[in-house]
């Protein structure tokens, strides 16, 4: 209510409904922080190789393995001048003389890109289950008992057994990577749609009563048209609150299972699977742990705070504020 | 009331036999052979009759019933015949794990406790931690100690177990050296000193899931005392003169518990869940850990069981959840 009293802002044209929302969201601070800190990592970890264009597969062989195996970052110098540091690794390498800002920068490339598109299977049915059972009532009842019954499903357990029960069958049909990646993404998205469901479900019960949806009935819209011109625009604020904070899980499951070793096959990073990896020395290396889980930890803070911002922009009820 | 608890736990029956068919056919339709570990020396029709022993040769409904029987009919009865001294269930064929040869049940019975002990003190302090921290944030809305609390809860909530607790390890047990970095579940208390070694092991486990635990709950505490704490009544609270402590801590705090209550039973179950990932940071061999090695080992019978016991939870505790919502909330009339 601050724009009415507020005499510059009478003569402003009437900005649309998303101009407003974006108003509000800079406002957030803290969502702007986590906005500007995930585009960071997004840009970073995709654009990064462009940069520094050092190869996170290359091992050295010979004399070099045991020169440039085991190095440490290069800010280490600082404070501990015996350590064994190379100007070329900027964060050193690990046992084996591999790159570790490399492996760090392609294995957020995977983790991302697993949380995204986790994200986006897991919105679109949950979408689809809600709109479906929000407006045709005779889904309903089966629709959401369904949405019960995944809701009571042992998630970590079941996703974790899964994951070694198919991994081999279609790393043989696809190739490792692109198996392993498909089989995570579809376990992730296949489990995590429920709340979406419930959430779209909600809105599109109460969407359903308005007289602007009678009144688009009564001109002869089809169903189908009345959900994806209609209703679908109404409840995209939801969704896309939803869609924030499910990269947020979709991440940290990722990384959970790669941490306990039920993920993607060793030589290829995961941040999950490169803090996995440096536990066992991580007294001699800690930087190795530190910076993954960091990683990790900083892209889910900052899809948190993003969400929250986005939940507030988007809530009418908090626009007074 | 009572009809409600009934009808729920009737329901129960139904959701319990879908994810047991789901967990079952999804361990019965993997590829993958269970014998696949047999050494090659063995001989093919060796190998056959180990198959139908292990009853692998019969078609996939009588094995489903079959383990549903063993589950639900001929375990019970082996737990009464542990507890009384009976012959029930002498002779009955148990669900038995394929790496140890011995009942399933039994060696989560062994595990269990350690699970329980890290897992239930840590919900504990993290309720205790999460109750005031909630309270106090709404009550001061806006202060710094708002700001600080909200701020350490999303942290709390965004860093992942397996990061907090190997930063811990290094902070506090290798840099510093105060606690140890390995649950010792060998370790017995019979004395002062024990107990105290048995405090010191715990600290770590149990901070890092309390953790967790607190920034879930405090979120939730604070939002439902900011919903309440604007209603009229409180205003009225206030109008007839009681003190503040009172208002706040008797009439908010009372109706603000209501909702957090059902949080704190549903997430029970994921708590259980949670502690896979902390049983492997730390080396505790609970049941967690069990589940991860059973996986690994491809020992169908003990993920089976494993799974469905914490089916078992989830189910149970939103039934707690649903029951004690309709005993707080006198609004709420089921039937």
């Amino acid at each position: 209510m601050t724009e009415l009293s507020d005499p510059l802002d009478i003569d402003r044209p009437p900005s649309n409904r998303w101009m407003e929302v974006w108003r509000q969201f800079r406002a957030h601070k803290g969502a702007m922080a986590g906005a500007v800190v995930f585009g960071f990592i997004i840009l970073g970890v995709f654009l990064g190789p462009f940069a520094y264009p050092h190869d996170d597969q290359y091992l050295p062989s010979g004399r070099d393995f045991i020169t440039l195996r085991d190095t440490r970052p290069i800010y280490v110098a600082l404070w501990d001048p015996s350590a064994k540091v190379n100007w070329y690794y900027v964060l050193g390498t690990d046992n084996l003389g591999r790159d570790n800002l490399a492996r760090f920068l392609s294995g957020g490339r995977v983790s991302i890109s697993v949380g995204l598109t986790a994200m986006i299977l897991s919105i679109v049915l949950g979408t689809f289950v809600g709109l479906i059972a929000g407006f045709f009532r005779l889904c309903d009842g089966p629709l959401m008992r369904l949405t019960d019954l995944f809701l009571a499903l042992p998630i970590l357990p079941l996703i974790l057994v899964a994951s070694v029960l198919f991994r081999e069958s279609l790393a043989l049909s696809l190739g490792p990577e692109m198996g392993t990646f498909l089989l995570i993404v579809g376990l992730i998205g296949l489990t995590s749609w429920m709340q979406t469901a419930r959430i779209v479900r909600g809105d599109v019960l109460a969407l359903k009563e308005r007289e602007f949806i009678l009144a688009a009935r009564s001109i002869g819209t089809t169903p189908r048209n009345l959900i994806l011109n209609h209703i679908l625009p109404n409840v995209m604020s939801p969704i896309l609150v939803s869609a924030t904070l499910g990269i947020a899980t979709a991440i940290i499951t990722e990384s959970a299972l790669s941490f306990l070793g039920f993920g993607f096959p060793p030589d290829f990073p995961t941040w999950g699977k490169l803090l996995n990896d440096a536990v066992d020395r991580m007294t001699l290396y800690p930087e190795r742990v530190i910076w993954p889980g960091t990683l990790i930890s900083l892209t889910v803070l900052s899809v948190n705070y993003l969400g929250d911002g986005l939940r507030d922009a988007l809530d009418p009820r908090s626009r007074s504020r | 009331m009572l009809t409600f608890t009934i009808r729920r736990l009737v329901l129960a029956v139904p959701t319990l036999l879908f994810i047991s068919l789901v967990i079952f056919l999804l361990l019965q339709l993997a590829p993958g052979d269970p014998m696949a570990q047999v050494p090659l020396t063995v001989p093919p029709e060796v190998k056959q009759q180990m198959r139908e022993a292990l009853g692998l040769g019969q078609p996939i409904h009588i094995q489903y019933f079959k383990w549903i029987i063993q589950f639900f009919w001929i375990e019970p009865l082996s737990g009464i015949d542990a507890l009384f001294g009976t012959g029930l269930a002498e002779g009955k064929l148990r669900v038995i794990s394929w790496q140890t040869r011995s009942p399933v049940i039994d060696i989560v019975i062994q595990r269990l406790p350690q699970t329980l002990w890290v897992v239930g003190v840590a919900y504990v302090v993290g309720i205790l931690i999460a109750l005031p921290i909630g309270i106090i944030s709404a009550y001061r809305q806006y202060s710094i100690f708002d700001q600080a609390g909200t701020f350490i809860t999303m942290i709390g909530f965004s860093v992942p177990p397996f990061f907090s607790g190997v930063l811990v390890i290094v902070i506090f047990s290798v840099q510093l050296g105060w606690f140890p970095s390995i649950y010792d579940t060998m370790h017995v208390v019979d004395d002062w000193a024990s107990f105290k070694v048995q405090i010191w092991q715990m600290f770590l486990p149990v901070m890092v899931l309390a953790l967790q635990i607190t920034s879930q709950i405090s979120r939730f505490m604070r939002a439902s005392m900011l919903d309440n704490l604007s209603h009229d009544y409180v205003r009225t609270a206030r109008a007839k003169g009681l003190s503040e402590a009172s208002v706040v801590l008797v009439h908010v705090l009372r109706n603000s518990m209501i909702p957090v209550v059902t949080v704190i039973a549903l997430g029970v179950p994921s708590i259980f869940g949670g502690a896979i990932i902390t049983e492997q940071v730390f080396k505790v061999n609970g049941i967690g850990q069990l589940l991860i090695t059973a996986i690994q080992a491809n020992d169908l019978p003990m993920v089976q069981t494993l799974t469905f016991i914490f089916a078992i939870l989830i189910v149970l505790f939103n039934l707690i959840a649903d029951v004690l919502y309709g005993l707080l909330d006198p609004r709420i009339r089921y039937d």
